[in-house]
């Protein structure tokens, strides 16, 4: 073998193949992380599409729930991340704000950082425990929307304060000094300027911890959702049923259901939860190509 | 560009509220009657409210599971009209009752059940004694495998006992204990405890090892039910409608639903209803078995 | 800019109380939630639950007539088997994968992986649980001849999926955090790409790859609906990965309807409550401080 003064020695050579085997392995291990996905997707496909009609998704559950469709569980859905939503994203924006624009660094700080570390942490089911403790019994709400809903929101606030932080953190300071210089309050320069340029950021990050809350089971079983309801939720004070419950009950407690039935319920609880986390990432890299800075 | 997020804001909000709005709707005067409890009944009751909504439209019954054992605790907790018990209320619950509440819990039959034990449809056997069912389910019970009660089970590689059976929470887990193992004796730790009645008979469907006990309306023809003998000897009895309304099976049970003191109003009425044959009708089709 | 009125003044003070106010919440709900879980369950916790017993035990009878007993050790086993389980599945793909994103992809390949991942993640669990029962439970029957399919090993596979995304995420992170100088000096030594990367960028971002797998295990041991469908709810520890168990989490979502308010298991389940909290915060605060320090470089 010629050993030209450039060409590559048995050393480099092995390097490169171990290399290539170690692409190999690592680009294995991200398909069988891919596989996954898609066959779990293509098989609820394929099971449940049988089941997914119109009539499926509009109308109530009959004979004994082996019938008929999902749409109280739909509403439920919906009325719970409507409720949710509406307590936790202007508590989790406005707790943002105060860590990002005018928190100084201190002791305090790092216990609220340490709090939210924390809050995020904390499994869903011990969520539910302090639904049960806090907002059923404590405060008196009883099985609600309500109870639900604030259970969900506490859940889902961390997140929101993280993703909301990053958005606002993303603006950079020179634009706020140029406010500041021109006589504006902090508050004004916030409204006028900070938010507006990160509101994006902010409506992906709550987009995501939407579709979150609704996927949960948990927190909503012993807090407010039901296994059958006759009336649609009227108020929050109602109960309600709830996707992701349903879906629950269905394939644990309801017999002779016909086998696409549970697979069409997993289906739409996916479709609705992918399709506001598609929007998320859309949202996303829409803003990113059209920040000018 | 402002504008356009905060009408995206808007219409996302608008949406939701729409949504919301909508299901509004119902709202005349109506009234709630919460329905909780046993999981065997829990499909029964959900029957019975769905049909109830052709009789008086404008009542409705929230119904959910969650096993006996939550039902009678929602009825101490005072949040719930009717509670569903596939067992008797305990003396200690009915103090807890009557301390909280100020009155009693006061029980009304609605259907009958016979809690039956299945095995795989290709399990051979046919039928056990009460006390060979201790042997398997009970504490300090030493059956573990399917020879020791005489049968050899096709598609089980190791002969061994599956036994499946109910959460704690769950009458029919209490029953069984009670009326099989003897009260003062606790289940073997180690069966698996599924959720609800129809998941153990999934189980056992799938399960050529298993055997698993729950409500007779949840027999499918994919499991075998065994007959039962109240000792050795003693005739076996056939899990059947009739022989659950005869008392013969040796593991009949009454359903029952609970009330915090007397029945009034909208409750009363509905509790009337299930006892008409409209009511006992949709036992029937549930698989149980109506009173007569 | 508007001149700021005296009203203006005022409403922007109001505002900014309510700033304040909600900066302080998450504290608020954090102590709020430990004392709740705590405090419902003190009483039985302090004075009548045998710490020794509740901890080493393997008998769980809270509703036994004669004999009432609270351990908790075939518990916390079926969770510490399900979620090691899911570690060993999820660590090496979730960190493989995470290098292969972070390190070997480029433009679009890179972009499109990163939302199959996240994708990943927004599964809801009791999705998992319903594949975990209705999928899986009969694989593992059929492949493996197994007597029953929902055990540690169902419960495991569908953990480690679920857990994989939180992994690869923060380990992308921790590896991006990387400053690229480091690759840069390395390649220009004559290393290949993947020798950086087990060389250098490993052992650069060791802290951040620690704290993801210890948000894994966080997520892991949390974890609820997923394992209460498919893992068999025996009370039992487990002796090879075909048994079946029940885990902390299950226990409380399966038991908590039934107990009457105050009552010796309401609170017991409670106690459970107070343990797991206090595993997810120990972990969780590690993975904090291991990726703050990563985050100081």
């Amino acid at each position: 073998m010629s050993t030209t003064p450039f060409s590559a020695t048995a050393h480099t050579l092995a390097a490169e193949r171990r290399e290539s085997v170690a692409k190999g392995l690592l680009g294995l291990a991200t398909a069988l992380l891919v596989l996954p996905l898609v066959g779990i997707i293509g098989l609820l496909v394929v099971k449940g599409w049988p089941a997914l009609t119109w009539e499926f998704l509009l109308t109530d559950p009959a004979a004994g729930m082996i019938a008929g469709g999902n749409y109280p569980a739909i509403i439920g859905t919906l009325w719970l991340i409507g409720v949710s939503l509406t307590i936790s994203a202007p508590v989790g924006v406005l707790a943002a704000i105060y860590l990002n624009e005018y928190a100084g660094d201190n002791w305090l700080t790092r216990i609220i950082h340490l709090a939210i570390v924390n809050l995020a942490g904390v499994p869903s089911i011990v969520h539910a425990l302090f639904g049960v403790g806090a907002f059923v019994l404590f405060l008196g709400l009883g099985t609600s929307i309500l109870s639900a809903a604030l259970t969900l929101a506490v859940m889902t606030l961390p997140v929101i304060i993280a993703s909301t932080r990053e958005a606002l953190a993303s603006v950079p300071l020179a634009f706020r000094h140029a406010c500041w210089a021109l006589g504006a309050s902090r508050w004004q320069t916030i409204r006028h300027i900070v938010l507006p340029n990160s509101i994006s950021g902010i409506l992906t990050g709550v987009i995501l911890q939407v579709s979150r809350a609704a996927g949960e089971t948990a927190p909503i079983m012993f807090t407010g959702a039901a296994f059958y309801l006759p009336f649609l939720p009227a108020s929050v004070r109602d109960q309600c049923m709830a996707l992701s419950m349903h879906l629950f009950t269905l394939s644990t407690q309801v017999p002779g259901v016909p086998p696409a039935f549970p697979y069409a319920t997993a289906l739409v609880l996916l479709t609705l939860v992918v399709a506001f986390n598609l929007v998320s990432i859309i949202f996303r890299s829409y803003l990113r190509s059209r920040r000018k800075w | 560009m402002k504008a356009s997020y905060r009408t995206s804001l808007a219409a996302l909000t608008l949406v939701l509220a729409a949504s919301a709005g909508c299901s509004g709707g119902d709202r005349q005067e109506r009234t709630m009657i919460q329905n909780k409890g046993s999981d065997t009944i829990v499909n029964l009751a959900q029957a019975w409210a769905e049909n109830y909504r052709r009789v008086k439209p404008e009542v409705g019954i929230a119904v959910s599971g969650g096993g006996s054992g939550t039902g009678i605790a929602a009825l101490i907790n005072g949040t719930v009209d009717l509670a569903n018990s596939s067992r008797d209320i305990k003396p200690e619950e009915q103090e807890s009752i009557r301390k909280a509440n100020g009155k009693p819990a006061v029980e009304h039959v609605v259907a009958f059940d016979a809690v039956v034990f299945y095995v795989h449809a290709n399990n051979p056997l046919n039928g056990l004694t009460i006390d060979q069912i201790a042997c398997i389910y009970g504490e300090g019970g030493t059956c573990e495998s399917w020879s020791q009660v005489g049968t050899e089970v096709p598609g089980c590689a190791d002969q061994s006992i599956i036994r499946v059976s109910r959460q704690s929470n769950s009458g029919t887990y209490e029953f069984v204990r009670d009326h099989v193992l003897g009260k003062e004796r606790d289940f073997k730790l180690g069966s698996r405890d599924m959720q609800g009645s129809k998941d153990v008979v999934d189980l056992v469907e799938h399960t050529p090892c298993a055997i698993g006990y729950s409500g007779i309306g949840y027999a499918t023809d994919k499991v075998k039910a065994l007959c039962v003998s109240a000792k050795e000897g003693a005739p076996c009895i056939t899990p059947t409608v009739a022989a659950a309304r005869a008392k013969t099976y040796p593991l009949s049970r009454p359903l029952y639903m609970y009330t915090l003191g007397d029945a009034e109003g909208a409750v009363k009425a509905y509790l009337d209803w299930i006892h008409t044959a409209d009511g006992q009708r949709i036992v029937a089709e549930s698989g149980f078995v109506p009173i007569d | 800019m508007r001149r700021a009125l005296p009203f203006s003044r005022f409403g922007e003070r109001l505002i900014e109380a309510a700033i304040v106010l909600c900066g302080l919440s998450a504290i608020f709900f954090v102590i709020a939630i430990f004392l709740f879980v705590f405090l419902s369950g003190a009483d039985f916790m302090l004075h009548r639950l045998d710490w020794v017993e509740f901890l080493t035990s393997a008998e769980w009878y809270p509703t036994s007539v004669s004999n009432k007993r609270y351990g908790t050790l075939a518990l916390i086993a079926g969770t510490a088997s399900v979620t090691g389980l899911a570690m060993l599945i999820a660590v090496p793909f979730g960190l493989g994968t995470a290098v292969f994103i972070s390190e070997f992809t480029y433009g679009k390949a890179k972009e499109i992986l990163k939302v199959v991942v996240e994708l990943l993640a927004a599964i809801p669990s009791v999705v998992w649980g319903f594949i975990g029962l209705a999928m899986m439970n009969p694989l593992i029957i059929d492949l493996l001849n197994a007597p029953i399919g929902l055990n540690v090993l169902n419960g495991g596979i569908i953990l480690g999926l679920m857990s994989v995304p939180i992994i690869v995420s923060i380990g992308e992170d921790a590896l991006k955090a990387v400053p690229d100088s480091f690759r840069e000096a390395s390649l220009a030594l004559g290393a290949t790409r993947w020798q950086s990367v087990y060389k250098v960028l490993f052992p650069a971002a060791r802290s951040g790859l620690l704290a993801a797998v210890l948000l894994g295990v966080g997520r892991g041991i949390g974890e609820t609906m997923a394992v209460l469908m498919a893992t068999g709810h025996a009370v039992k520890i487990p002796t090879s990965p075909l048994d079946s168990v029940r885990t902390l989490t299950a226990t409380i979502a399966a038991e908590l309807g039934e107990t009457a308010r105050g009552s010796d298991h309401y609170q017991a389940l409670f106690a459970i409550g107070v343990l797991l909290f206090g595993i997810t915060f120990v972990v969780n605060l590690t993975a904090d401080l291991l990726v703050r320090g990563v985050r100081r470089k």
